[in-house]
Order: structure tokens, then sequence, then C-alpha cells
């Protein structure tokens, strides 16, 4: 089927099979390899993109549900005013350790933002639940939500 | 040590988040290769079988299906997938493809097609027949002698180690020390409990991943997701019998590792499909895949038995490990190994003592190197018997072990008598700061006022529980790392190392170790890590290794670099190299009150006058592992009426020597710290009646998000280890050793119960207390 989107700012248009991964047409056709697969479940969320505004699993989104949604993925997003402060903050809370899960981990700490953008502590590790991180133990990353909440996340 | 370092001790960014948070940086399956042809594995749904037939014709029929590998076209070459030392320590009991199936998820074939889909439903159309064998699942079992035997005379040690295929035993250690009689006349009581250690997969986020393609000079590219770089390049070599010469061996960015990538499993398979094909190669697996068909933390059944006497000496001890290896041996010798030789040194004042280990075969999944390598199953049992001694005699247990644990100075006799595959080394502890740990542990805890308090809120009670650990740094006598560094015209250094950068920061810490050294800032270093290549060699990510023996390496190489950039200097300036001092990316000489930069000393090295590159390479080997040391506690809350078990906090003390970078160093100990709490509270392998793994995804295997995890405190405790780099020692595995047993400490102080078993389920608590009322 044919789909319009928008992707990183840019209308798309697309013929592929409705029930398409995003994941794999992100990464196999359009080369963004910041979007990771860890699972392939909608568990691990090392695919993590935004669709208007909100961290989603693109190993679960069918292409068939995308029509004249906008997609942002971490290489976009880590361009934007917002996307830096998020990205710094994690460098300077030691968040990164592998970095397989991070792209995923910034998503869903700007789509938290979006939303509240000043959680508590326990709002943050309840925004960060769809997400998997085997190395930091997590201390780290929700020091780095915090810091980049603190600075005022700046525009998307 | 007073000393002020420049780098060292410093919270530095990791060399390389930025483009890694960015995603700009590579991991393997990020590579974008041509004409790339896809693999997809198939397996045994059978617990143990001989392969009667594979019919491949149906699939080799289907359009885009290129070749499907088994035993009838691939080296029949009996080998070890575990990454370690030539000639490894583990038995050669594994082909490539084999026609004997011994666990529900061990290799059949495999299709190699045009695309991913193509390959995954081709795999279904291979038709293949068996014939079943009765199966092993019980490891007290496997060495009866009616018990199935899983492998033929064939198989064999490469390094002579104790092994005997006949009785299913994939290695064994009996030593020992003093005489155990005696201790046990002199013991006012006998304490014998049996402990048992469970399966756990690493669960890396980023899955096993290989790409093999050839380069424009006709060479064999390996592109993989490794903690052995160069371990992988020797065993392609050898079970494609193909010239290692024309092996590279590059690994980019690592998605995790946790022992579980310290296996050469998927790179000679993807190799063979490059070498037949002449074309590009990819082979990933999915989460179910590395779930069911990588390897695992090996389960250990663990018996203690000792005599105390009412001063709370021990007497005697004897440790009776039985370590299930699953149907191959990989890491079942040094596994078993450290099951006892990281655990027993920790009590150096026993005078008799006796382990006994063996690891046997059964039809289950296969085990491997995971963090903790085998201390983690040995600490889970000690921790939980020094907490029963203690309350046997009423002893507080902080106490007992501050009294008891080796101290700075001394020395164990197992040192010398356990290594890895061999005997120990005999060193001598230089750095402890065990006590301290154990301070801030029950400060942080709150340790006096909540021991045996029992405090209950409703249905809930409340406990505390300690537990302690010590570990390595490398393996003496065995491992080695080596450097190699040359000098840019702008003052910049390329930091060519083997050591193998898997998510830890090794990178980073390397390179804050050279830019001490040379008296730079970090961003002077350029660093190129583990290309077969490029880099001089490296055993690579594992044992504790890399800060210790690497760090040791690299700071050699920068030593021999700082020596000509002296010597360069001392001719600038028409002095001696002796009368110049060091300022910032600079030499000055204080009787002349001149400075010159270190982009004019290479300039002139290369271009002005005796000119010569300034490079050098070091390696590093070591005769000994100095022990990082941990103490964690933990509180927690029982749910006497449902069994739910809730750890509301654990504080982690370490002694990791200097640390070199704080910011990474806790890191280490928190990642594995919560792998520690969920091995304990949820992670475990369920299997069907055959012996097939059932939880297999993240969905089912449950492990931890940021959510459900307690208040975590981490301190890194100053200390300094004199053969250490700048003082440091290990800190990658230390931190998951004690979780589980501290867990099972603070639900006795809880509610009275006594967990051998982990995970600390709802259920196993609910039937322990019930149990407990019972016979009350």
């Amino acid at each position: 089927m044919k789909i319009e989107f928008t992707l990183n700012g840019e209308k798309k248009h697309l013929d592929v099979h409705a029930a398409t991964r995003l994941l794999d047409v992100l990464r196999g056709h359009f080369g963004l390899i910041g979007v990771k697969e860890g699972c392939g479940e909608g568990e691990c969320g090392a695919c993590m993109v935004l669709i208007n505004g909100r961290a989603m699993n693109s190993c679960m989104i069918p292409m068939g549900n995308l029509e004249g949604k906008n997609v942002i993925t971490p290489e976009a997003f880590c361009q934007s005013e917002r996307g830096r402060i998020i990205e710094d903050a994690f460098m300077e809370a030691g968040a990164v350790q592998c970095g397989f899960c991070t792209p995923g981990f910034i998503m869903a700490t700007a789509s938290l933002l979006n939303a509240n953008p000043d959680p508590d502590e326990a709002q943050i590790r309840e925004a960060l639940s769809g997400n998997l991180c085997r190395c930091t133990g997590y201390t780290a990353i929700v020091r780095a939500v915090r810091i980049a909440a603190g600075k005022g996340a700046g525009a998307c | 040590m007073s000393k002020t370092y420049t780098s060292i001790g410093k919270a530095e960014k990791k060399i390389d988040a930025l483009a890694l948070a960015t995603g700009s940086r590579r991991f393997v399956d990020d590579f974008e290769l041509k004409d790339c042809l896809h693999c997809k594995l198939i397996y045994s749904p059978h617990a143990f079988a001989d392969i009667i037939k594979i019919d491949e014709s149906p699939a080799l029929a289907m359009d885009g299906v290129v070749d499907v590998l088994s035993y009838k076209n691939t080296p029949q070459i009996l080998h070890t997938s575990a990454g370690q030392g030539f000639p490894e320590p583990s038995p050669y009991d594994q082909y490539l493809f084999d026609k004997v199936v011994r666990f529900a998820g061990d290799r059949v074939a495999m299709v190699v097609a045009e695309s991913p889909a193509i390959a995954e439903t081709a795999a279904k159309k291979v038709k293949i027949a068996y014939k079943l064998r009765k199966a092993l699942f019980d490891p007290e079992r496997a060495m009866d002698a009616d018990a199935p035997k899983l492998h033929g005379k064939e198989c064999y040690t490469p390094i002579g180690a104790a092994y005997d295929p006949q009785r299913n035993l994939a290695a064994e250690v009996d030593l020992g020390f003093g005489d155990l009689k005696e201790g046990e006349e002199a013991a006012d009581i006998v304490i014998d409990e049996t402990y048992k250690a469970h399966y756990g997969s690493h669960c890396a986020i980023e899955p096993h991943s290989v790409k093999t393609y050839f380069d424009d000079e006709g060479r064999l590219v390996i592109l993989a997701s490794t903690q052995v770089p160069f371990h992988v390049r020797r065993i392609v070599a050898r079970v494609c019998e193909f010239p290692l010469a024309k092996i590279r061996v590059i690994k980019p960015r690592i998605g995790g590792g946790f022992g579980g990538k310290q296996e050469v499993l998927l790179e000679p398979l993807a190799a063979l499909v490059s070498i037949r094909h002449k074309r590009p190669a990819r082979l990933v697996l999915s989460r179910e895949e590395v779930f069911r068909n990588s390897r695992t933390r090996h389960p250990v059944r663990v018996r203690l038995r000792s005599g105390v006497k009412k001063d709370g000496t021990i007497t005697f001890l004897e440790m009776d490990s039985l370590l299930n290896s699953g149907a191959y041996g990989s890491h079942a010798l040094t596994v078993l190994s450290n099951c006892g030789s990281k655990v027993l040194p920790l009590l150096n004042k026993i005078e008799n003592m006796h382990f006994l280990g063996r690891s046997v075969y059964t039809n289950l999944p296969v085990g491997g190197a995971y963090r903790g390598y085998g201390a983690t199953q040995g600490y889970f049992a000690l921790n939980q018997h020094l907490d029963i001694l203690c309350r046997r005699l009423d002893i507080d247990l902080p106490e007992y072990i501050k009294k008891h644990h080796i101290r700075e100075g001394e020395t164990s006799k197992i040192f010398e008598a356990l290594g890895e595959g061999k005997t120990g080394v005999q060193q001598f502890v230089n750095s402890c700061k065990l006590d301290e740990c154990i301070d801030i542990c029950t400060r942080e805890i709150g340790w006096y006022g909540k021991r045996d308090k029992k405090i209950r809120s409703g249905d809930k009670v409340r406990g505390v529980g300690l537990a302690v650990a010590m570990q390595g740094s490398g393996i003496p006598l065995v491992d080695m790392a080596a450097a190699s560094m040359k000098m840019n015209e702008d003052g910049s250094f390329n930091l060519d190392i083997g050591a193998t950068d898997i998510g830890t920061g090794s990178d980073t810490v390397l390179a804050q170790i050279a830019a001490e050294v040379l008296n730079v800032d970090l961003d002077a270093m350029i660093v190129l890590s583990s290309d077969t290549d490029r880099t001089p060699f490296d055993v690579g990510a594992y044992a504790s290794s890399t800060t210790y023996i690497s760090g040791r390496a690299v700071r050699k190489c920068a030593e021999k670099i700082l020596e000509q950039i002296i010597g360069v200097a001392a001719e600038m300036l028409e002095t001696s190299s002796d009368k110049l001092k060091l300022s910032h990316a600079g030499v000055k000489d204080p009787a002349s009150g001149k400075r010159i930069g270190y982009p004019e000393i290479c300039q002139y090295a290369m271009y002005s006058a005796n000119q010569f590159q300034i490079q050098a390479v070091a390696s590093e080997f070591v005769e000994e592992s100095p022990p990082p040391f941990i103490a964690q506690a933990v509180e927690v809350e029982v749910d006497t009426v449902t069994g739910a078990v809730q750890v509301l906090k654990l504080v982690s003390a370490v002694d990791c020597g200097q640390a070199i970078n704080p910011k990474l160093a806790e890191g280490q100990i928190e990642g594995a710290a919560v792998n520690g709490i969920s091995y304990a509270m949820t992670e475990e392998y369920i299997f069907s009646g055959n012996g097939r793994m059932i939880n297999s995804s993240f969905k089912n295997y449950k492990i931890p998000t940021a959510a459900d995890l307690p208040e975590m405190k981490t301190v890194v405790v100053p200390s300094h280890e004199p053969s250490g780099p700048f003082g440091a020692k290990s800190v990658g595995e230390i931190g998951i050793n004690c979780p589980m047993p501290a867990i099972a400490n603070a639900i006795y102080d809880a509610v009275g119960v006594r967990l051998y078993e982990a995970p600390f389920t709802p259920e196993k608590v609910y039937r322990a207390i019930r149990k407990q009322q019972e016979v009350q």
C-alpha cells in the first residue's frame, strides 16, 4: 500500500506492505541506524522513535498505521535544542555505557518531558519503564533525566 | 596516597558517549553490506537425539535460498566455543554441526538465503528425522553408571585436565590442605548445608551478531559482537580451515557482553558462508535464540560443611561443588575452579580445607562465562553459611567477617593451589579495605537498628542482610595485553590497544591512563581498539582484566613515549633529559625557564634533525591478580501472607583500588548489582518436561526496568593497589556476587526462613513460610 508520512521533518511517500515494521523501514530503507533492534517484541525499547511526540517501539508499528503521522528518530532529535540538552545530560550523568539502548532512552525522555516538563523521580522511573538497560542499573539514567529536566529541556 | 593526578580519578565523559547517544557509532548490524547473504539457524526440538536424515531439498527449491549448511558439508573439527587463551582449558567436545543433538536448542543446520524472510521460511522447510535417545536432566545423576552418556571417547581436553566423557565428567578439581578429621574433632558444632545457584541469561541488549565479507585485498573480514576478537581469529582459522593471516576481526561498538560474548558461536558459521559463496554474510540472533541457544550462567549446587568452635573459629571447611555444564563443556573447568579459588581465600585463617568440584554434562542449555564466573555461585553459598554460623553462635555477622577475612600482607594457600585450569600463583594481598566497605554498609542500611528487630507493618516484616566478596584482576601467568602508541605533530597520540571495550568504557579508562603519564588532556588520545590487523594482541574483555592488565600495558607504553619526548626536548633545548620537567602537553627546563610544547617536539622529530617517529609498543603479563573487595547490604520487606519480597534498599561499598574513572566504576557496580538483584528475585530458566526453555522472551524472563528497583547507594572506597596502574584493581564483575546471598540473609532476618535456592519468588517464600509454620 501507499503510505505518506513525515520523517524527521520531511514528507515521505512509500509503497510498502502494510505489515512491514517501521523499524525495518527506518533501518533498511532510510539507513537510520540509531534505531536498534534488541528484542523485536516491544519489550526493550531500543527501537523507540517519537510518533506525534510520543515514544513508541518501532518494531511494533506496522507501516499501515503510519499514514499522516509525524516520525522523529534519534538522529534528527539530537539535532534539536532539546535533543542536545538531553544528550548532554546523559553524558554528564554517566548514563551511557554500551550505548545500544541509549537512543531509545533519549526518545523516552523526550516523550516524558513533552508531557511533563518537571517530573519527580517516580514519574521518571515510570516513564522509562518501557526501556531495558543491562549495563547501568538505571541510577545514572534517572539522574540524566533529572539533569535534562532541570535545564528546562528546550524546544523540540 | 596524596598524589595529585590530572586525569586519573576524574569522572571524564566516556569518549564515545556522544556518538553512541546520537546513534551514529555503529554496532555490527549497523554496517551495511551490499549483496549480503542472510543466515538462519535450525535447532533441535529434542534434548538428546541422533540425526537420521536431513532433507534440504524443499528449502533449496525455494527462490532465493542459496545453501544449507549441516554436518554434511562443513569441517568436522572438535573444538570448544569458549573464547579463552590457547590451548583452552575447556574440553574439545563440539563440532560446528554434529550428527547428534544434545539439548533442546542445539544447532542442526543453517539456511543461507537472499533475505532474512526467505531464510526464516526456508528454515521451516528443511526436513529432519531424529532418533531419540534417553535424556539426562539431573546433574546429580550424571555420573551414575546407567546415566545416558552425552559425549564419546573422541572428545578430549587440550590441556590434559581431568576429563572423562564416559562418566559425563567435563571437569574435576580436587584439592585441599590440613586434616579435615582433625578439624572436625576440634569443632563444637558442624554446619552442613547445600545451596543452589540457578541458570541465568546475560541479556545484553544487543543480540549476538556477526557480519563477514572479503575486502578488496581478498582478505576475510569478520565484524563481530565479541569480547574476544583475537580468540575469534584463532578459532575461526582452525575450525574453518582457513589461513589466520587472511582473517581480520574487527570489533565495532558492542552492546554489552557480561561474558555472553566470550564465546565463539556465530563467527565460524558466517565465515564459512562467505568462504563458500564469496559473498558477505549476516548472522544475527533473535532474542529467543539468545535465551535458548547461546550460553548461560552455569547452575552450581554447593554443599558447604564446616566445623566451628564456640568462639567462631572455623576448624575445617569443605566445599563440594557440582556444576551443571549443560550439553557442552564451555568454561566448565574454569568456572568450577573460580567457585573455589575466588571464594575460599576470603577465609584464609582456616587450617583444614578441602574443595571438591565437578562439572558434569546434562542435556540442558550450555553454561559459559557470566559476570562473576563461579564466584557468584560460590558466594551465594558462603555468605549464607556465615550468616547461619553467626546466628547459631549469636555473633554479629559484620564483626565476624571483619575478624576472619583475609587482610593486607596476608596470603591464602588456595591462591597457590587453585588456578584456572592448572595450579595457581602464590600471592599476598597488598590492598584490602573490606572493613571500611562493611562499615559503610552497616551504617547506610541501619544494621544495628534493624537487625533481628523484625519491624512489622501489618502483614509485612522487614529484615536486613549483608554479604561480602572478593574477585580477581585478570588471570595471573595466563593473560597478556599489549598497546602501541605514536605521536602526531599536533601533539595528539594514536593509542592502539587490543583491549576490547564492550560498553564498559575501557577505551576511556585506558586513554586516561595514557593521558596521565603524558600530562595531556583526554582528547589528545585517538583510541583504536580491537582490530586484529591494526592493534596489538590482547586476550580480550574477561576475568576483570582490562583496567589492571591492559592498563599496565598502556602505562608502560606511554612511559616509553614520554622517554622519547623528553629525549627530543633535551636535544632541542641543548640540555640533558634529567634536567627537564613535564608541564601540561609540553616539557620545560626549570634552569632556563624555557618550555616547548608537544607539537613542536613532534614536528622537530619528524622534520628537523635526527628524524624519527616517536612511537612505542609494550605488552604486559602479570604474576599476580590483586582481588577487589565488596560488601553489599540490603533491606527487604516480606509479605508474610503472599510471600512477596520487596527489596527496599541496596548498598554497595567497593574497594577497587584507585578508580581510574569513578563515574564509570560506579556504573559497573550499579549495573552488576541490579543484575544481581534480578538474578535473585525474578530471573530463571523454566523448562518443559523435555528440557526446552519455555520463557525465552523479555516478557517471560523478567529483567528489571527503572521502575522495579530499590533505592541504591554505591560507594567507591579510597584504596590503592601498589601493583596496579596508578593504584587500580578491577571492578567489572564483583558487584554481582552479593545481592543474592544478602537478600537471602535479609529474608531470614525478616521471617526466619532460609532459602537455599533462588529466585526468591513469592511462591517459594510463601511455601517456606508455610513449612516453617507447620513445623512450629
